[in-house]
């Protein structure tokens, strides 16, 4: 390769780690602004009813139209975005935490291993809407219920993951020279163990937004989620349902459509930060 | 005088029996050749001496006792680098993982600053195998196991990387076992050589 072409590459290789740092921030920007809006918008105005205002199809003075209590739509679905963001990033520290410590634990000896495999094969194996409304009616349902159900239950692949990657570097030989280096688990773990699966976990955790998103929103749209009254996409869907007969399409339209772009989002960071993290496997 | 002695080990890879009741002993002052037909169990030999293989049956001792926990006295070098390294540290890392060698050392075995800013990957065999040998070469090791550690490397490199192993391993009186199926560098570089059939059954 000549000095030149390698320099045109340097370049390339410059430009393509700014984009991802670009898109990954625009998109990282988008959420947190969804996220912080609900904050400032006033809840209980938005969720009084107006009667002046039922059912208007989209405008400019209301983007995402109005319900049959005159409703802005398009705050419902802040709100809406804002409890999906929020039961995400719970949901998603309370799997994370499960997934590193069956990955950590299964490193321990055969016997655990064996014992890790199967619980992890156990959850796999029910289907996943079922799991969650089950879990969800043992912690007595409502909002806790469906938070701590969405939570319980993503941790599998993660957790497969991570348990497949300690056991492919504990057996690698550079883990075993470094026992006969005389360095000790712990050593070994923070040093060796820890700085290969951090990347994992990191993008594991991201992909796992959109999963319990969706996911809190099926069961909240199925009526077995969030309360009725709390301004989730789900409820917002599942209400619209009675409404889209009478051609009012726009109440389930762009509240469904925002929670696509939501979960298409977290995919497109999770893909991105997995690109910067591990340039090298992500080209693979 | 350290003496490193194994006594009756016996080894299998589920039924197939790679080493029958093996005995071999040298001392520290002697670098020795282990000659041996391609999959004969050398390199299992290896990994038994120095504890990459814990599940096998005798003993293998220093001094009479069994190397336990810490750093084991007992040190290999790999003929493929690579597999020992940590893909994701810097070759700084690598290397400090046993011990920081000074300058002087660095230079003996033409170990160039700039790469310890560099991954494994982006050294070649022959620099990779410095980096290991000098790693294995700590002052707590008593015994260097070299399995085809030049095997891959071109002439002037491996006449080059045995001239400073050995000229360490003598001043610091380290024990060398030479595992080569390279008849002529095992006369050149060794005092006796030894022949697996003949320490085994
Ligand atoms: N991890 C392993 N599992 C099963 N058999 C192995 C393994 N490693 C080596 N062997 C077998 O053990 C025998 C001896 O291998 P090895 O010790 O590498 O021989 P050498 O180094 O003398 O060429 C070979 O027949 C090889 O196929
Ligand atoms: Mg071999």
């Amino acid at each position: 390769m000549t000095k030149t072409e390698e320099n045109k590459q340097g370049i390339l290789n410059i430009n393509l780690r700014t984009k991802t740092l670009i898109i990954t921030g625009i998109a990282l920007l988008i959420l947190i602004s969804v996220f912080v809006s609900n904050y400032f918008i006033d809840h209980t105005a938005v969720l009084t009813s107006n009667f002046y205002n039922v059912n208007q199809p989209p405008s400019f003075e209301h983007w995402f139209g109005t319900d049959w209590m005159g409703r802005d739509m398009f705050m419902r679905t802040l709100l809406g975005l804002g409890i999906s963001i929020g039961v995400g990033a719970f949901a998603s520290i309370i799997s994370t935490i499960v997934a590193i410590l069956l990955g950590v634990f299964s490193s321990v000896n055969t016997v655990v291993d064996e014992i890790v495999t199967a619980v992890i094969d156990l959850f796999g194996s029910i289907p996943h809407i079922l799991l969650i409304i089950l879990v969800s009616l043992a912690f007595g349902g409502g909002y806790y219920g469906v938070v701590m159900a969405v939570g319980l239950t993503h941790w599998t692949p993660l957790a497969r993951i991570l348990r497949a990657e300690i056991k492919k570097i504990n057996t690698s030989e550079y883990i075993k020279l470094s026992n006969e280096f005389g360095k000790s688990k712990m050593w070994i773990a923070r040093k060796h163990i820890f700085p290969l699966i951090i990347s994992q976990i990191i993008v594991g955790v991201i992909l796992m937004f959109p999963h319990a998103i969706m996911h809190e929103a099926s069961i909240s749209f199925l009526g077995f989620g969030l309360p009725a009254h709390e301004p989730a996409i789900g409820i917002i869907l599942s209400e619209s349902m009675k409404y889209l007969s009478m051609g009012y399409w726009w109440l389930a339209f762009y509240p469904g459509l925002s929670l696509l772009f939501l979960v298409l989002l977290f995919d497109l960071i999770g893909e991105n930060v997995h690109k910067l993290l591990d340039p090298q496997s992500a080209q693979e | 005088m350290d003496v490193l002695k194994v006594e009756n080990v016996n080894f299998n890879y589920g039924s197939h029996k790679i080493l029958t009741n093996l005995n071999f002993s040298m001392e520290n002052n002697q670098v020795i050749g282990l000659f041996g037909d391609s999959g004969s169990g050398k390199s299992t030999f290896c990994k038994v001496l120095t504890g990459f293989i814990k599940e096998y049956e005798g003993t293998v001792t220093i001094n009479g006792e069994v190397p336990q926990g810490g750093f084991n006295p007992i040190q290999l070098i790999y003929q493929h680098p690579e597999k020992v390294m940590n893909p994701r540290w810097k070759m700084r890392d690598v290397l400090e993982e046993s011990w920081m060698p000074d300058d002087n050392l660095l230079d003996e075995f033409g170990i160039k600053r700039e790469w310890f800013n560099r991954y494994p990957s982006e050294l070649s065999g022959g620099e990779l195998q410095r980096f290991s040998i000098l790693r294995a070469l700590n002052p707590n090791t008593k015994f260097i196991i070299a399995d085809e550690i030049s095997t891959m490397l071109d002439a002037v490199t491996q006449a080059q990387i045995w001239d400073s192993l050995l000229k360490l391993a003598r001043k610091n009186n380290v024990g060398v076992l030479v595992v080569s199926h390279d008849k002529k560098l095992l006369n050149r570089i060794c005092d006796s050589i030894v022949y697996l059939s003949d320490i085994t059954e």
